[in-house]
């Protein structure tokens, strides 16, 4: 055991609930504070773009279930606005302190913005919170005419909901959808927005928005206009880290961690989920941050194991990343690193009926699979990965 | 330690066959099966394995 007494989890959503969750599993009984950006407790944002937003859940149906008595002390709707590592306490916006021996650091990620979407503006909206998402929820009934600027995971799975609800959807972006999966799966991705009624502006961007007090159009670069009653806006996100400036640590998109999930060049401070940049030991100490769901609930897990029992190869996280995402009444679930890959190959289903895997390869070295319905298909990939087996041919 | 899985809530991802396959596995149907009951020795996976639950379908006890 480590004699921690205090210890302050910064950031309330999954990764910090697995934090707390994990600290109280391996005897960590000493004073625990998590702190908050949002009033809520934690609560699941997958469903924010898909059944919540559909209308399907409502909010009492996605908070996460909390495993155990934390016996914590909150601080909600009060963002951290400072570490200091010489006193040793958490500042937040509000001016509170939250003195720790140890600190879990896990604030996620925000949107990201563009020039020329002014999120203010209305009609012009984001979807990270379960404001947001009830909020665009609202919007939705009056089935709007819709323009959603990119295409990842939130852009593709609001054009699904949006489309069960009777809306009509423009979506404009620079890369095809859903591109983090390779483009075997963006090309399927796209027939099925295709099919589904959604006008596709790949390779585009959005010059400006057009109209007055509300929003009548979408003016693209190539002089496309789109007329549009709401435009949201998912490009992506950015680490938050903003508060972590001047605090010592490293920042490097992300804070640099070694591959226990401990901040380099600090004691008693661990990193987990969107903002962790750490080597992954399963894939050569290559340095990533990963934004997916289930990364940051196992990252909030390994990171507060090693606040307790200290960094060694027994707390290493090698990880296989995984994503999924619904959408379109299909499921796409991927394992590993696709994104590395120079070589992809189908390995069972079949491509046309939008059923089938994909393993992925650079070189001769397995580093991903990928599929669309086949999730029992992934499992001897995702266990090959997990021993760094070179190469697999067959399901 | 008793692993429950409520199947009205599990939306087979299979986060947890991934996760914890000593305890998890899909049968030839597709459906999950698992271990009713886990000794020390899996416990700490069984846990895991609930954490990354995406519908939070899973729950352990002593």
């Amino acid at each position: 055991m480590s004699g921690l007494s205090s210890v302050v989890v910064v950031g309330a959503s999954v990764a910090g609930l697995r934090a707390a969750e994990t600290l109280r599993d391996e005897g960590f009984d000493g004073a625990l504070t998590l702190i908050g950006a949002e009033e809520h407790r934690p609560y699941d944002r997958p469903p924010l773009s898909k059944d919540l937003l559909i209308g399907i859940s409502e909010p009492a149906d996605v908070a996460l279930r909390v495993r155990g008595d934390l016996d914590a002390e909150w601080i909600l709707g009060d963002a951290a606005a400072r570490l200091d590592l010489r006193r040793r306490v958490v500042v937040t916006e509000s001016g509170r302190e939250a003195a720790f021996d140890g600190v879990v650091l896990a604030t996620g990620s925000a949107p990201r913005r563009l020039p020329a979407l002014d999120v203010e503006r209305e009609g012009v909206v984001e979807l990270r919170t379960l404001e947001d998402a009830l909020a665009l929820r609202e919007c939705l009934r009056e089935r709007p005419r819709v323009v959603l600027v990119g295409s990842g995971f939130i852009g593709v799975e609001v054009a699904s909901s949006a489309r069960t609800l009777g809306a009509d959807v423009d979506v404009v972006s620079l890369d095809p959808p859903l591109i983090v999966a390779g483009t075997l799966f963006s090309d399927v991705c796209r027939g099925m927005l295709v099919d589904h009624g959604v006008r596709l502006h790949l390779g585009r961007s959005v010059a400006e928005v057009v109209g007055g007090e509300h929003v009548e159009a979408v003016a693209l670069d190539d002089g496309t206009r789109l007329p549009a009653d709401l435009i949201l806006v998912a490009v992506g996100a950015r680490p938050v880290t903003g508060w972590l400036d001047g605090s010592g640590l490293r920042l490097e998109d992300g804070v640099v961690c070694d591959a226990s999930l401990a901040a380099v060049g600090a004691e008693g401070v661990v990193v987990a989920g969107d903002i962790a940049r750490w080597p992954n030991p399963l894939f050569g100490g290559l340095s990533m941050r990963v934004e997916h769901w289930t990364n940051a609930a196992e990252q909030g897990a390994a990171a507060a194991r090693t606040l307790v029992h200290g960094a060694s190869p027994e707390t290493a996280f090698a990880s296989v990343p995984s994503f999924w995402s619904d959408h379109f009444g299909g499921r796409l679930q991927s394992v590993g690193l696709p994104g590395l890959a120079d070589r992809v190959e189908v390995v069972g289903g079949a491509v046309e009926e939008r059923r089938f895997v994909a393993a992925a390869y650079k070189g001769e070295q397995l580093v991903g699979a990928t599929t669309y319905g086949m999730v029992r298909a992934l499992m001897p990939y995702r266990a090959a990965l997990a021993r760094r087996e070179p190469a697999m041919t067959e399901a | 330690m008793k692993v429950h899985v409520d199947h009205d809530v599990c939306d087979l991802h299979g986060q947890c066959v991934f996760t914890a396959p000593e305890i998890f596995r899909f049968d030839d149907r597709g459906e999950l099966e698992h271990l009713d009951e886990v000794g020390a020795d899996l416990a700490s996976a069984a846990k895991r394995a609930a954490g990354v639950c995406p519908t939070g379908a899973i729950e352990v006890a002593e």
